[in-house]
């Protein structure tokens, strides 16, 4: 055995059997370590400030600065992470292994309570970071909402940016005219204080305003599918958008602006969550499985006692308000919204995020979604060459994977948070 | 009566833009199954290349000082055929390797490639825009209060000869019966002897001849020229292939002008702001009552996932 090959059976056999909980741990002590010492290492380093998202951004930026960034990264992230991991891999077993034995949402409570502090620790340090964690979870939301539509149920709609920009509306709507002082409603109705509290109504109500669009989409796709409701979803968003330019009420072609600013780190991480579990119980219920029968072969699942237009219209109507919620957050964190960027360009990043991560699959929305903002931010510095790297990126992978890079994975909870055993290999 | 008749000449001009583009989208749709999402980039990308010939042309024959209107069919002759290998171009890295491939992959793929036209536009010519040369004069002609010129003449015989010169080649020559053939079955015919990677592109580069020729007359009529022009108009004209039916070359040019003809209809009547909402409110309404398009066959697809 070389040496080499020696090292990473070793490093696996380390590795391969940290639980989940080990390695939020080591992040929690990586970030907590940033916030103390982060600041003082940059200074250290020669580096201007704290490298805002793991150094990507320098490194094209300020290709001198590479050397030092790299250093700060090893040091602050992978050396806390992967020692504590290691070291605690254990301990943090027999810990996942005694939170099996309680209900589900116990473990599932501390696991999203460590992983919000890891983010509310790192996002603490920068405004930037703060706004590219908010939006990336807002495009997760996004990115699992149209999954539903074009994933699981098989069909290729383009009419998300349209929910999307119905859920936005709806729930600015709401805020404004009820809670907030501004040029188009004028007083508020209620007093202000009250709203944060009402905000989730109001992002209710924006998925709601989503899935009664939706049903225009989906009665016509009882009749027809594929290329045909893809014309029809297309037609819907360029009508949803030509309404809002032409409807003065809401601002018209100017657009709406001076939303409250109520999607806050913790709402938005909520929302992601509650939005995470919901389509991944959705997607492997009976339901989920008739929308995979339909995708499949609609005549067999129709013999076979599903329901598809029923099917069809929860699709579609489910989808549409997890786009009206992300659309409600997306309103609220940007304070400003108008017509026109509900449009193609939207459409085009939705659909390269849930492409590129892969179809059918949970686990594939988060990473496109996730991978698909970090790297246009990362590649921000090259300024246009973004868009033919990031479209250049997506065509690769659609040639070697054509459902996308985590396609058709079922996104199993329980395991994910339980502990890990590590299997022998002879 | 006037005021129609004007609105009528105009409705011609700019529905055979949709036209000319649509017959690109519907003839590939009609052999391979897939849409070529890049098309309204790669009428983007034959205007520009006829703005460069054009030019070419204009500087290399300055002191012949020839006609304009020979100069513009050099220019249209020429753009087409450099347009057909960005075509070819197209079909070889982006629909050859997912022929196989759930048909929303290869979409995304076009639509990516689009991107990449546009982005590279922008990157070698920079953000401002450029305006077509003007290759002939304008002339305008009064016929009883209806004034039109003679662009415009030129605009709809030019496509309309075209459309012309496309439905003799599919209906009477050898090639346009293969890719017949093709189009009803692209896995059997094969089989028979004609091949799949001769026709295929054969399509694309005729597509894309039509689509720079829609980009240059587009570039007479309105001469500004600018890298995001062909999304629009690309995707309306997609919108034109689906409305005439599945693969039906007539139907997709019928579609096209009555596209043109509703969107000029509609900013005659209303607000021109309410243009796309009337025009996408009546395809809807059409598409829900006749799902499978004018001249389009109804049967179920799936995607081939």
């Amino acid at each position: 055995m070389s040496g080499r090959s020696f090292m990473i059976t070793h490093a696996k056999s380390i590795y391969g059997s940290v639980p989940l909980i080990g390695w939020l741990v080591g992040m929690l002590l990586a970030v907590l370590t940033e916030s103390f010492f982060g600041n003082t290492l940059a200074y250290a380093l020669y580096l201007p400030k704290v490298p805002a998202l793991f150094g990507l951004t320098i490194v094209l930026k300020q290709p001198s600065l590479f050397p030092a960034t790299v250093f700060y990264v090893l040091l602050i992230y992978c050396l806390p992470i992967f020692a504590v991991a290691g070291l605690t891999a254990t301990w943090a077993n027999r810990f996942a292994a005694a939170m099996e034995k309680l209900p589900l949402w116990f473990s599932a409570i501390i696991h999203i309570g460590v992983l919000y502090l890891v983010l509310h620790l790192w996002t603490d340090l920068s405004d930037y970071r703060l706004q590219i964690s908010k939006l990336t979870m807002i495009a997760v939301m996004l990115t699992l909402s149209i999954n539903v539509i074009n994933g699981y149920m098989g069909e290729f709609s383009c009419s998300h940016p349209g929910f999307m920009a119905l859920g936005a509306y709806a729930s600015s709507t709401f805020s404004l005219a009820l809670f907030h002082q501004d040029r188009l409603f004028g007083t508020p109705l209620l007093p202000e204080f009250l709203g944060p509290y009402m905000f989730p109504m109001g992002l209710l109500l924006g998925g709601a305003a989503a899935s009664l669009g939706a049903m225009v989409v989906a009665i016509p796709s009882f009749r027809t599918r594929g290329d045909y409701l893809a014309i029809i979803s297309l037609a819907f968003m360029f009508i949803v958008k030509s309404v809002l330019e032409n409807l003065e009420v809401v601002g018209g072609a100017r657009g709406m602006g001076g939303q409250p600013h109520w999607a806050t780190l913790p709402a938005v991480f909520i929302g992601m969550t509650v939005c995470i579990g919901v389509i991944n119980n959705f997607v492997n219920s009976t339901m989920g499985k008739a929308l995979n029968a339909v995708r499949d072969n609609e005549a067999a699942a129709e013999a076979m006692t599903v329901n598809t237009r029923r099917t069809k219209m929860t699709a579609f109507m489910f989808g549409a308000f997890w786009a009206g919620v992300a659309g409600g957050f997306y309103a609220h964190e940007l304070r400003y919204i108008n017509p026109s960027s509900f449009g193609i360009q939207m459409l085009a990043e939705i659909l390269a995020m849930v492409y590129f991560g892969g179809l059918n699959s949970v686990v594939g929305s988060v990473v496109g979604a996730l991978s698909i903002q970090m790297l246009s931010e990362a590649l921000r510095p090259l300024e246009l060459f973004k868009w033919i790297i990031i479209p250049l990126l997506l065509i690769l992978v659609m040639i070697f994977r054509p459902t996308g890079l985590i396609a058709f994975r079922e996104f199993n909870i329980r395991k994910t948070f339980g502990p890990k055993v590590l299997k022998k290999r002879i | 009566m006037e005021f129609f008749l004007q609105n009528v000449i105009n409705a011609l001009q700019w529905g055979s833009f949709y036209a000319l583009i649509a017959l690109g989208y519907s003839m590939v749709y009609s052999i391979l199954m897939l849409f070529n999402f890049t098309h309204g980039d790669i009428f983007m990308t034959g205007a520009y290349i006829g703005f460069g010939v054009a030019t070419a042309l204009l500087i290399l024959t300055a002191s012949l000082a020839l006609p304009g209107w020979l100069l513009l069919i050099v220019t249209i002759i020429i753009s087409m055929i450099l347009t057909s290998f960005l075509g070819i171009i197209v079909e070889r890295v982006g629909y050859r390797p997912l022929r196989d491939a759930p048909r929303a992959s290869a979409a995304i793929t076009g639509l990516m490639i689009g991107i990449i036209l546009e982005t590279g536009n922008l990157a070698v010519l920079g953000a401002q825009r450029l305006s077509f040369p003007a290759l002939i004069e304008t002339v305008t002609y009064d016929l009883g209060g209806v004034y039109f010129t003679n662009k415009k003449i030129l605009i709809v015989g030019v496509s309309l000869l075209m459309m012309l010169m496309l439905h003799a080649f599919i209906r009477k020559s050898r090639w346009g019966m293969a890719m017949r053939a093709m189009s009803y079955d692209y896995q059997v015919v094969p089989l028979m002897g004609v091949s799949l990677n001769i026709i295929a592109p054969m399509t694309f580069a005729i597509g894309s001849a039509l689509a720079a020729a829609a980009g240059i007359l587009y570039g007479m009529a309105y001469p500004v020229l600018d890298p995001y022009m062909g999304i629009l108009l690309g995707w309306k004209s997609f919108v034109a292939a689906i409305l005439g039916g599945r693969g039906s070359i007539l139907g997709a040019a019928l579609a096209g002008f009555m596209l043109g003809f509703i969107e000029i209809f509609t900013a005659m009547i209303f607000p021109s702001t309410f243009r796309d909402l009337i025009a996408y409110s009546i395809i809807l309404l059409i598409l829900t009552f006749r799902p499978y398009g004018f001249f389009g066959q109804p049967y179920s697809t799936q995607l081939r996932l």
